[in-house]
């Protein structure tokens, strides 16, 4: 297992599943083996404010918040929370936006969170049957298949909009 | 079984397990960020959790619980202790027979609180053996250990949890259960239990002999150790603060302090001795750097900038560089508001409308503070918007004093704000005071939980409710309205200029369900109809 951490910060606002978002995450790089830490501050996330989680993994986790500057992903779920978040990343780092799904082709408007973590699947070395598995333990039975379809979404790329 | 494997946790969870496997009797608290998920993971984990009116009330039930020879757990957010302090100042004295566990979850950086009181301050004060833990497995091992050690000296033990330990999800390997929990029987300690002055002074010195039999112990005890690196740089350091260290200076060697009263000074003068340069990190106030130095040892502190705020690992790195440059201001987020569709957005533009002067209180409705309502003019805490309106009241100019109204809301009011209305009776103002109860059926702030307004246990199971309306009427209140206010309605807007005419005492009670919990109400309904015969309105 290699060395190097790596540190996601998820940012959106309450409501838009930031915190379940970053929990799949977490879940999944804990059942591939690693050190997991996540941190959040949730006290005022159910009024609409803005909510960011930290997911960082690896050989072994100290802080559980990722420094200023060093994410190497920011996961951004409302285009108003680039400008606040941005600080995280750290240079060279990816920045992943809403518009990296297209929204016409999700199961449903509530499930942006779990297509944009298929985005960002794409870029960890984390094995699907670890992220799909994570998928099924953090919902209720009835959500897994839409949630899986969003992911996979996500996770296999933009298609062309067929009505555009 | 499943609880051997490793689990991701929340501190809080973490702490709620070991309580669970401590064999713990009873859990009480009241809920507070960051404190809240304990007692309701304990719950979850076939605990027995309850909910008190506040958290006075629930140190004195679990003291009970001690007392009695079973485990017991309390848990609050930092201010709460504030409230508890009356009965955790003399439990040092009377000592307990069951372990019994005070956790208190502050928050520096004040994620959702009015201050970032520093309460190891309170294990000085009060007197009782503190833990730190800087993680979920250490919070998990430092409740066990916590048990150990009270019922070991017969002494309550505050384990000092802070937001970013409570609310961090880290890896966890439960433990399986340890100790059996002792059987609860009365054994008569009239000496040791009943704290009048002829019993309280040996009780002291009873207490101060016991801590330094802590002391003692903790020098050597496996709650402190020493990360050993470089001589040139040694960092002394507790909870959270341990975390962002090693990652800001893994050269560093590190004397890493669990329990952080009493303090281990001899290896505390030892760690300094081994090392060139020795700086002490702490997040908060300077507590550790303010004893160690009293006890004669050249430690460096942080500068005073750092003491506000949370610590991470670029201020971690900033301290040991010494580095007292002003900090990047951050990029301003997005603050919360109240919730479209909110029923207490009809309150406070009435407020407004009325130019009233709102002496507020602590919950979602302190919200009604920021634009467009901007109707709140001063916030304290629990229950200080009766006595502070009452106040104002008293000695403001006539015209000013008949628009002073104080806003409360349902759970803060049970937990602090009735005997601000008992005093309301006992010395009313020249022109009366208008109290408005904002009863939205829920402690809504910190996620939506029972209180005893409610009728509903902490597991949402159905006991005796407080109905505020006839508290009100019984304590002698001339005039109580309840009222549901409503967008589509001005009945709450007549109802607030007749009760500000009147020159009456007023209690306003605005009633409807917060939005968020109306689903789960109906579901609650159904439920409760189900297991009774009684018959049952269909929602």
């Amino acid at each position: 297992m290699p060395d190097s951490l790596t540190n996601v910060v998820i940012a959106g606002l309450g409501g838009q599943g930031v915190l379940t978002a970053s929990d799949i995450l977490a879940q999944a790089a804990l059942r591939a083996g690693f050190d997991v830490k996540k941190s959040e501050i949730k006290g005022m996330s159910q009024r609409g404010g803005s909510v960011t989680s930290d997911v960082r993994f690896g050989r072994r986790v100290l802080s559980p918040m990722v420094p200023a500057g060093e994410a190497d992903y920011l996961l951004v779920l409302d285009a108003s929370q680039v400008e606040c978040s941005r600080h995280y990343l750290a240079p060279g780092g990816k920045l992943i936006l809403p518009t990296a799904v297209n929204p016409d082709q999700l199961p449903n408007k509530r499930s942006l969170n779990v297509a944009l973590l298929g985005v960002l699947s794409a870029h960890l070395s984390l094995p699907e049957d670890c992220w799909l598995a994570a998928l099924r333990e953090g919902f209720r039975p009835e959500f897994f298949e839409g949630n899986r379809q969003a992911f996979l979404l996500g996770r296999t790329g933009p298609t062309p909009n067929p009505t555009a | 079984m499943a609880t051997a494997e490793r689990q991701l946790l929340s501190g809080n969870e973490a702490i709620a397990l070991a309580a669970r496997d401590a064999g713990v009797a009873l859990g009480t608290g009241y809920p507070g960020t960051p404190s809240t998920e304990i007692l309701e993971s304990f719950s979850k984990l076939g605990g027995r959790g309850q909910w008190s009116p506040n958290e006075k009330v629930a140190l004195e039930v679990a003291l009970g619980v001690a007392f009695g020879g079973a485990r017991a757990l309390v848990t609050m957010k930092h201010v709460g202790l504030n409230v508890a302090a009356d009965p955790l100042f003399t439990a040092a004295y009377t000592g307990v027979v069951g372990g019994l566990v005070v956790v208190s979850a502050d928050d520096p950086g004040m994620a959702s609180s009015q201050n970032e009181q520093d309460n190891r301050h309170y294990a000085v004060a009060a007197g009782v053996p503190m833990l730190e833990p800087s993680d979920s497995q250490e919070a998990y091992d430092m409740v066990r250990e916590a048990y150990v050690l009270s019922e070991r000296w017969q002494l309550p033990v505050l384990l000092r949890a802070t937001t970013r330990v409570c609310h961090s999800y880290t890896v966890v390997t439960p433990r399986g259960p340890n100790g059996g929990p002792p059987k609860p029987r009365f054994e008569r300690d009239v000496r040791g239990r009943v704290m009048i002055p002829a019993n309280a002074r040996p009780a002291h010195r009873r207490l101060r002999r016991k801590l330094a039999e802590v002391q003692a112990w903790n020098e050597s005890s496996g709650l402190n150790r020493v990360v050993q690196g470089s001589r040139r740089l040694g960092v002394i350091t507790s909870g959270i603060s341990f975390m962002h260290v090693q990652e800001a200076a893994p050269e560093a060697s590190v004397l890493k302090l669990g329990c952080t009263h009493p303090l281990p000074l001899e290896a505390i003068a030892a760690f300094v001795r081994s090392v060139d340069r020795c700086v002490v990190v702490e997040e908060g106030d300077p507590y550790l750097v303010n004893a160690i130095r009293a006890a004669g040892l050249p430690v460096e502190g942080k500068p005073e900038m750092y003491r506000f705020g949370e610590l991470d690992v670029g201020r971690v790195r900033r301290i040991l560089q010494g580095d007292s440059q002003p900090e990047p201001p951050k990029p301003p987020g997005k603050p919360p508001q109240l919730c479209d569709g909110c029923q207490y957005r009809v309150v406070f533009e009435s407020l407004r409308r009325h130019d009233c002067i709102v002496a507020g209180d602590i919950g979602c409705y302190t919200l009604g503070v920021l634009p467009p309502f901007e109707a709140m003019d001063s916030c304290v805490c629990m229950g200080a918007s009766v006595g502070v309106g009452l106040g104002l009241r008293h000695v403001l100019p006539a015209e000013q004093a008949r628009r002073v109204v104080s806003v409360i809301g349902d759970s803060t009011f049970v937990h602090s704000g009735i005997t601000g209305l008992v005093e309301m009776v006992y010395n009313p103002p020249p022109d009366g005071h208008v109290l408005i109860i904002l009863d939205n059926n829920t402690t809504a702030m910190t996620g939506h939980q029972e209180h005893p307004g409610t009728g509903r246990k902490l597991n949402h199971e159905p006991t005796g409710r407080l109905v505020l309306e006839d508290l009100a009427r019984a304590l002698g209140v001339p005039r109580v309205h309840v009222v549901e206010p409503r967008v589509d309605s001005e009945q709450f807007d007549r109802l607030l200029e007749e009760c500000l005419a009147s020159r009456q005492l007023c209690v306003i009670i605005a009633r409807r369900p917060c939005l968020l919990i109306v689903k789960r109400l109906r579901e609650l309904e159904r439920r409760e109809c189900r297991s009774t015969d009684n018959p049952c309105q269909t929602a």
